[in-house]
């Protein structure tokens, strides 16, 4: 075996971390570092020694005087997952001159002493751990990392309130942003508001300020009616293309004055902005306040795109801006950082046949009440039934809509509770109907959250605590007759109750959006089973992904919000910002790298590589890989019939011997466990 | 021909004879032929089920290993009744889910020289396999006399939708399924809100307040919808709702009289039969007046079976003082 | 049949429960939401609702729950099993506690045990359960005073349905049939 070959010539220091009791508490600590001193001499191993926390400075300085006095050519260090410290101790390598990658981190906290009980095995497992480090970094290399540079421009993905503020705070720093969002006017839900909790401000009167400030500033590209269609590149360079969508009218020539959409024939059912309860016309402007204010024409209903006559819009137009062939644009842009900022759909609340929505017309959901609120939706803010004139005389407001519940979403939807507070409040205030909230626990964690839940209560909001079990039109009674009755327990009675009223309002759950799996798949994420992009580190990282130069800020991390989602647009600025000042950064130098020889042009690697980072090269018919997309994930070298591809610091070499060491123990060990 | 292992359940040789009459009176055009599993026995209903766990199986599994045994061809199981098609269907269920609990379930089938392999045979309602085995297109293709203007409840009950380990079905609530066989036999069909609702079950017997009040409800809710019948799936749900109606109108003072038939009879009359033929006038509450509404005659019930004057129960009746009932004080 | 013993004392009864149900009643995962009291077609027959029910097993109120009419009073509708937002087979968990409660002798529900003890006795000497027999005998017993409103419907049920007063014939395998339940008694009781 070529481990024997090279064993004299490397000087191997092991070193065993009890991490407190972290470790020490499960694995005999002292006995796996002398086994190692005195076991895997053979292998190289000429210093071994355990200590309390290795991470701490005086575990580093440790490291670096053994370098030093036992002239070190590897380290084995046998601590927690190299998530947490491979950096520490490959930079504490570095400080006594010996390259970052001649350094290997092996876990025995999160593969052994947190996952087994038995402490013989455990230690008996940290050896054979440790014996295939060793083996394995006499085969590594010294490698220098890479070093790119970073364009000052960045993409944010999604214009509702994460999305303008990372886009203004880049901005007014003084580097260009490329806002896109789908729809024809930025503000995302927030806009759809009337009032935002605890504070009851109006939610336009905080919002068009910052939306206007993104549609005037300098800095600021905005492509409204738009979506990324492709993503290549890497961090810091990364090309991106987009679709700008026909909006059939011609930006330079529009002001906005909102004759075509008053003059358009066409009434269309407003399913986006309006949650299927208000009308729009074909030429529209999502709301009054849409940035930008030029309007789009929607293909699909409107009548010219239809018959071939109408152009009512085209014959108003003072300006002649309407322009009925405009076709799609794609644009490419290069930028160095991209922010996603997709936001959130609703649960379908038809899916839970026992709440009605969907056949009991006063069964409205939470989108539909924030329409109905508010002062600018299709009944001027008067909470009415589905009549349009009715006003009720009694509320149910049921909480944990397809959240927390294993048939739909496991997840707790978080803003739910307060939202239904803010629903309690609105009804209070404009109808003086009775209103029912029904819970399974109010959670009011944030800064004068739980305030407002008291002043509810204060304002004779009826809590009931228990999941409501059914809505129901089926009178039992004549009190019940043209009612809907909602059927809970009472648990804090313990007594089922059935209350009629005439409204019923489901805080329906937060979503992912639909196709967040194929937007992640587009820049490269990964999404949690639930749909959620998934961050770096829950705690520490909550922004940055596991792709470098991808960011993600708002609900498309997780429910959360406004403030949260503001707070996080804001931080993933800042990374942004962090990023573009260090003009260059140093990649990872752990890459895959195809031998032409070796390649027999078969392409199932091109597919395969989850970061688009191979290509393939007609003329000599051999794949090559773009060192700075590949983040050395190993996908390629696996998948290679030809065994063509070698991963930096995952040679098969490297691999392989690791397995012998982890082996070798397992013979070996036994013994010296008997002796 | 489709063939299938049938599983009749004891209600049909008793109390739902008109279904078992009308069942075999359906499966004819449609080319279906049910075998009888050679000596089944009872299915232990809600009864014996929630009293006992091995026992209750092993009743249970005698039938699936008999099932097994004689299947010949077909390893499809139809139950006509919902409580007998969700028990069979729950052991196995439970039997191929839980190992150990299976091979406990087959340790005491041994002793009667029987075993059942789960998961070997599928378990399925005469609804289920009429709509989505047959399917609604040959159903229509079998309809000479569309059943246009009458008037009918889709009533489902519970054990059919839920828990439907099978995934059978649309909703566990709302299902649709029933709806469109009815449509397709040209009836109106009432979107019902109670169609899974509770028909009172066994607590005719042990709640009778608590049955009168899950009876009226259905009962209520159809009339109010402006039915002329109720079509059920569960010999149960027949019983509950035809049988007690009377009891449960002395009860509440209420004058309800909404007949309540099994669906293949109502399928019987579509595809042409005789009525007399599809056990027509076994019903407490007569569905003539609501079948003469869409021009079909059913003829004088026939006369008594057998002669009342033996009857064990309104004897003692007559000897026992009933001073201080419930009837007495309303 | 899977269970959560948090205690190592003895077995509580919710481990009892759970080990004694098929499959994976999740049982021990109850967030005392209501939604199946609020489902419940009988609760207002019950003494407590199912979720009371499933907060007594956990502080392991034995007698309490034991001797509830709760699990007696169930339907078997299956309203709260579909709904549960834990996933808690509920019906079969009733279902588990009657039994339990038949076994140690602890159930108050006179009326729904004799019925069910009524019906087992018909099926485990004839193979097929008899409902003329089963609604008379216990009609007899607990509503005595139903019968004079019953009449119409006995009468009915023997001219317009033919039932048959007399109980049904034994199925072939009676011997066969009384084997195996032995068996299964022995294995339950192991």
């Amino acid at each position: 075996m070529s481990a024997e070959e090279k064993k004299p010539q490397e000087r191997v220091g092991v070193y065993v971390c009890h991490c407190g009791t972290n470790i020490a508490g499960v694995v005999n600590v002292e006995d796996v570092s002398t086994w190692a001193g005195e076991k895997l001499k053979d292998q190289g191993v000429v210093v071994s020694r355990d200590y309390k926390f290795m991470c701490s400075s005086l575990g580093q300085e440790l490291i670096q005087n053994d370098i030093k006095e036992f002239g070190l050519t590897r380290v084995v260090v046998a601590a927690c997952s190299p998530h947490l410290h491979e950096q520490t101790f490959r930079t504490a390598c570095k400080g006594a001159d010996l390259n970052p990658y001649l350094c290997e981190l092996v876990s025995i906290r999160e593969q052994v002493s947190w996952v087994h009980t038995d402490k013989d095995a455990a230690t008996e497992k940290s050896k054979a751990i440790i014996s295939g480090g060793v083996s394995r970094v006499v085969h590594h290399e010294p490698l220098e990392p890479l070093y790119v540079s970073i364009h000052p421009a960045t993409l944010i993905v999604g214009g509702g309130i994460a999305g303008i503020q990372a886009a203004l705070e880049i901005a007014d720093a003084g580097y260009p942003v490329y806002l896109v969002e789908r729809e024809p006017s930025i503000g995302g839900h927030m806009a759809q508001f009337d009032k935002t909790f605890p504070t009851l401000d109006c939610s336009a009167c905080i919002l068009t300020p910052k939306m206007v400030q993104v549609g005037n500033h300098p800095n600021i590209t905005l492509l409204t009616y738009s979506e990324v269609e492709k993503v290549d590149g890497f961090v810091g360079n990364f090309v991106v293309s987009i679709r700008k969508r026909a909006r059939s009218v011609n930006e330079a020539d529009c002001t906005g004055c909102g004759i075509c959409w008053e003059k358009c024939p066409k009434k269309v059912i407003d399913d986006k902005f309006e949650v299927g309860i208000g009308y729009r016309k074909a030429v529209y402007t999502p709301f009054p306040q849409a940035v930008p204010k030029y309007p789009v024409i929607d293909r699909e209903n409107c009548i010219y795109y239809e018959k071939g006559t109408c152009k009512a819009c085209e014959k108003f137009c003072p300006t002649g801006a309407i322009n009925f062939a405009q076709e799609d644009e794609i644009m490419n842009v290069e930028v160095g950082n991209i922010i996603l900022a997709t936001g959130w759909d609703l649960f379908d609340a038809r899916r839970i046949p026992n709440y009605g929505y969907g056949r009991l017309p006063n069964v409205f959901t939470s989108m539909e009440f924030e329409r109905l609120s508010n002062a600018a939706g299709p009944t001027g803010g008067q909470i009415v039934l589905r009549d349009g004139k009715t006003v009720p005389k009694s509320v149910a407001i049921i909480h944990c809509v397809g959240s927390r519940d294993k048939n739909y979403n496991n997840y707790c939807s978080s803003i739910c509770c307060m939202q239904s507070l803010k629903f309690a409040h609105l009804v209070h205030e404009r109808t003086g109907a009775t209103v029912y909230n029904c819970y399974i626990d109010i959670r009011t964690p944030a800064k004068a959250y739980d305030e407002f839940y008291q002043r509810l209560i204060e304002e004779g909001t009826l809590f009931i605590r228990g999941k409501v079990a059914e809505v129901t039109d089926a009178a039992l009674s004549p009190a019940e007759e043209g009612k809907l009755v909602i059927q809970v327990e009472d648990t804090l009675i313990g007594k089922q109750r059935r209350i009629p009223v005439d409204m019923v309002v489901l805080s329906a759950a937060l979503e992912p959006r639909a196709d967040s799996k194929e937007v992640a798949k587009r820049f490269g994420i990964s999404c949690s089973a639930d749909g959620w992009f998934i961050e770096k580190h829950p705690k520490l990282d909550p922004v940055a992904t596991m792709t470098e130069g991808i960011y993600i800020a708002g609900v498309v991390q997780g429910p959360k919000d406004i403030p949260a989602s503001v707070v996080q647009g804001a931080a993933a600025a800042a990374r942004v910002l962090g990023k573009i000042q260090q003009k260059e950064i140093a990649l990872e130098p752990v890459r895959a790298t195809v031998n032409e020889e070796q390649c027999s042009g078969c392409r199932i690697c091109n597919d395969l590589c989850p970061f688009s980072a191979i290509l393939f090269h007609e003329d000599k018919m051999v794949s090559e890989i773009n060192p700075a997309l590949c983040q050395g994930c190993g996908t390629c070298v696996a998948a290679c019939p030809a065994g063509a591809i070698s991963g930096t610091g995952f040679s098969n070499e490297q691999i392989l011997s690791q397995i012998d060491g982890l082996l070798f123990l397992n013979i070996k060990s036994k013994e010296a466990v008997k002796a | 021909m489709s063939e299938y292992i049938f599983y009749p359940g004891c209600s049909i040789e008793s109390s739902a004879k008109a279904y078992y009459e009308s069942t075999m009176a359906i499966c004819k055009p449609l080319g279906i032929a049910l075998k009888e599993i050679d000596d089944w026995n009872c299915c232990g209903a809600t009864e014996y089920l929630s009293l006992n766990l091995t026992p209750a199986y092993a009743l249970i599994g005698r039938n699936l290993a008999l099932a097994e045994k004689q299947a010949n061809g077909s390893q499809t199981v139809v139950a006509p009744c919902s409580a007998c098609y969700l028990n069979l269907a729950k052991a196995d269920h439970y039997m191929y889910e839980d190992k150990a609990f299976g091979e406990k379930i087959n340790e005491a089938l041994s002793a009667g020289g029987l075993h059942y392999t789960p998961g070997k045979l599928a378990v399925r309602h005469l609804l289920d396999v009429l709509v989505n085995e047959i399917g609604l297109d040959k159903i229509r293709a079998q309809v000479s006399k569309p059943l246009a203007g009458l008037r009918v409840v889709p009533y489902l009950g519970c054990m059919l939708p839920r828990p439907d380990y099978g995934e059978r079905y649309s909703d566990s609530e709302h299902p649709l399924e029933f709806d469109e066989l009815l449509q397709a036999l040209g009836a109106e069909v009432i979107d019902f809100p109670l169609k899974t609702a509770c028909c009172g079950g066994h607590m005719t017997q042990i709640g009778p307040d608590t049955a009168f009040e899950l009876i009226r409800r259905l009962i209520a809710a159809a009339s109010e919808s402006g039915a002329d019948v109720i079509a059920t799936v569960c010999p149960m749900c027949q019983m509950n709702l035809d049988a007690f109606q009377g009891q449960m109108n002395g009860y509440f003072h209420t004058h309800y009289k909404m007949p309540v038939l099994f669906f293949t009879q109502l399928m019987g009359i579509a595809f042409g039969e005789k009525p007399e033929k599809l056990g027509f006038g076994q019903e407490f509450v007569s569905a003539r007046q609501a079948l003469k509404r869409i021009g079909v005659e059913v003829p004088e019930a026939a006369p008594a079976a057998k002669k009342p004057a033996g009857l064990p129960m309104p004897s003692p009746l007559q000897k026992k003082p009933i001073g201080t009932t419930e009837e007495a004080s309303q | 049949m899977t269970s959560n013993p948090t205690t190592s004392g003895p077995p509580s009864l919710l481990h009892e429960v759970a080990m004694r149900t098929p499959g994976n009643s999740h049982v021990e995962m109850c967030i005392q939401c209501g939604t199946c009291g609020g489902s419940c077609p009988s609760a207002s027959a019950m003494d407590h609702t199912p979720r009371a029910l499933f907060a007594m097993l956990r502080a392991n109120m034995r007698d309490n729950v034991l001797s509830s009419n709760t699990p007696w009073m169930c339907v078997s509708c299956y309203f709260c099993t579909v709904r549960c937002p834990q996933d808690i087979h509920i019906t079969d968990v009733m279902y588990t506690i009657k039994n339990i409660s038949l076994e140690t002798k602890a159930y108050q529900a006179k009326t729904a045990s004799d019925f069910s003890k009524t019906f087992i006795r018909w099926v485990e000497n004839y193979g097929r359960s008899f409902e003329v027999g089963l609604a008379g005998l216990h009609t007899l017993k607990h509503f005595a005073g139903r019968l004079l409103a019953m009449a119409p419907m006995a009468i009915g049920m023997i001219t317009k349905k033919g039932m048959s007063i007399t109980p049904p014939k034994r199925i072939q395998g009676m011997d066969q049939l009384k084997k195996i339940l032995k068996r299964a008694k022995e294995l339950e009781a192991a």
